[in-house]
């Protein structure tokens, strides 16, 4: 039975696969069932994982659980349920989760915009100082470095690759920065280093294209891969 | 014939084409590999007919781009079968990352924090099983986790194969005492802030279920504090910039990363700055790795597809602007 399975699921990978594969001939509806099942199966797997990880693993072991029971308990005069592990805090995330539904009522759907007002204040200012030391102050001074020396206060003891990489970085900062200085016409010398700063740009452009090719090929090798050697064992 | 007949043809070739090398498989056929000069060959063959697809253009006479989606495809699929390999040479931001980790005293602790998914495996996966082998091979005590929901599950993949191995599996290595697997949590980047004050408070039990408190690798772990090097292993977000901006420049984590060629740039800034003792970049970056740790596996296998099939794209956009130029549309834009 198990070995069956494995055949089924090597074989239900490989039409999926040659399924996508086909919509670079044409759009079909082989093509279009592939794509429709991907979607669906995400949509669904999502739900789940959301359901399970969020709302039961979370609110409902840590709060909601625990808050029945005692309900119950005072409803019926039982013993109160141990609150060891409870966190009641958790009730305020489930309230403002609720409030999110009541988009779906149009009526009351302004209550929406009260947990997207805590979620985008509650990031701003979380992430606030994330942002300026990690991706500001630190940046900014690692893109201060000595043009001739490896170190602060070493003298001229940089070899010339260390040179012309410090030129580089200040002279790409620079002009990159005068770039996106808008309150003066980019013309004469100013408009010359903007220019500058346009090179450095579609640099920086097509270095990341480089890379996003790279990862598509790497996605294109790995489904290769599996039709060549998982499925059809024609390589090692 | 109708072009339906022709194309229901086409697919019944490769049903029985198919068929024919499934069930050589499952009747134990040999892989194919091609020896060197055979492989040589191939390549000569390929590059030949992309000068002459170029002659044509230069002639006029334009290709369809059904045959660049075809030339793509065989650049991917030929290399697969070939013995060659590729010579990379380790750069000093892969290194990092390998000095880092083999520096480590034998049963420090290592956390392997897993944000990806099978459709980056291929890029990501020969990092994570390189990073694994490397860490018990030098009696290091793995923790994994992930605030992806697949992450855990392709670490165990790589857990199972690596574990699989001769000189690893005489080891004995045991889970609990030698690598735990936490699992998935859910909260993205608040996930990690959490863990920078209690990693129990985050990891209740471990992937299988079972209590945090009841493993010993992670009993006496409270925090980052406890953890020797973390390495991240990131497709997207949240990934290594919240892992940088969290665990690194709050709780002083020492971190290294691998992430797919398309985050790569967004990262390399924290390695220039030091806050990433080194960078994994794309399937480069995984051939790299494996160079370093003299285990040529996937990554350097990929690497040669990778190289043929980006020779074939900078073929074509060369045939392409050939073909631009030569149709006299640039000078129709300009007016």
């Amino acid at each position: 039975m198990e070995a069956a399975f494995e055949h089924f699921r090597l074989w239900l990978a490989a039409f999926l696969t040659l399924g996508i594969f086909s919509f670079l001939y044409k759009d079909n509806p082989w093509y279009k069932l592939s794509e429709a099942i991907f979607v669906g199966i995400s949509a669904g797997y999502w739900f789940v994982v959301l359901f399970w990880d969020n709302f039961f693993g979370k609110f409902w072991v840590g709060a909601g659980d625990y808050t029945m029971q005692w309900l119950a308990s005072v409803f019926t005069g039982g013993e109160s349920p141990s609150a060891e592990g409870v966190d009641l805090m958790l009730w305020i995330g489930a309230i403002l989760g609720f409030l999110m539904l009541l988009r779906l009522i149009p009526k009351i759907g302004w209550l929406s915009r009260w947990p997207l007002a805590f979620i985008v204040g509650a990031t701003a200012g979380l992430w606030l100082i994330n942002y300026i030391a990690s991706n500001v102050m630190v940046q900014v001074q690692a893109t201060m470095v000595p043009l001739f020396s490896t170190v602060f206060g070493a003298g001229f003891d940089a070899g010339s690759g260390v040179i012309i990489g410090g030129l580089v970085i200040f002279l790409g900062t620079f002009s990159g920065l005068v770039y996106f200085f808008f309150s003066k016409a980019h013309t004469g010398a100013f408009g010359t280093t903007a220019r500058v700063g346009v090179f450095f740009l579609m640099i920086t452009f097509g270095a990341s294209f480089g890379y996003t090719v790279m990862s598509r090929m790497s996605l294109l090798i790995g489904r290769i891969d599996y039709l060549l050697g998982d499925w059809l064992g024609m390589i090692k | 014939m109708t072009t339906k007949a022709k194309e229901l043809i086409a697919v019944a070739a490769i049903l029985i084409f198919s068929l024919i090398f499934y069930l050589g498989k499952t009747f134990g056929w040999e892989p194919t590999e091609f020896s060197t000069a055979v492989s040589l060959l191939v390549v000569i063959l390929l590059l030949a007919s992309l000068l002459w697809i170029l002659v044509l253009t230069l002639q006029g006479k334009l290709i369809g781009r059904r045959v660049v989606f075809l030339y793509v495809g065989i650049a991917v699929a030929m290399p697969l079968f070939m013995k060659l390999s590729q010579e990379m040479p380790v750069s000093p931001a892969v290194q990092g990352v390998y000095d880092a980790v083999t520096e480590l005293e034998p049963g420090s602790k290592v956390l392997i924090a897993c944000d990806y998914d099978p459709p980056t495996a291929p890029e990501l996966q020969p990092m994570a099983e390189t990073f694994i082998r490397i860490c018990f091979q030098r009696d290091l005590k793995i923790i994994i986790m992930g605030i992806w929901p697949q992450g855990p599950q392709q670490a165990n993949l790589a857990l199972e194969k690596i574990l699989a191995e001769p000189d690893i599996a005489a080891k004995n290595l045991q889970y609990g005492i030698d690598y735990v697997n936490l699992g998935f949590q859910a909260g993205n980047e608040f996930v990690i802030q959490r863990m920078g004050g209690s990693f129990k408070s985050m990891f209740r039990t471990d992937y299988g279920g079972i209590p945090y408190d009841e493993l010993p690798l992670v009993r006496n772990v409270k925090n980052f504090s406890n953890i020797d090097y973390c390495f991240n292993l990131s497709s997207g977000f949240p990934g290594t910039v919240e892992w940088v901006q969290i665990a690194v420049d709050r709780y002083d984590v020492e971190l290294g990363a691998g992430n797919t060629a398309v985050q790569a740039p967004t990262v390399y800034p924290y390695l220039s700055s030091g806050q990433l003792t080194g960078l994994l970049g794309g399937m480069s970056g995984a051939a790299e790795f494996e160079r370093a740790a003299d285990a040529r596996v996937k990554g350097t296998k990929y690497m040669l597809s990778q190289s043929v099939s980006h020779i074939v794209v900078i073929a074509f956009v060369l045939i392409g602007n050939v073909a631009f130029i030569m149709s006299g549309r640039k000078s129709a834009l300009k007016g």
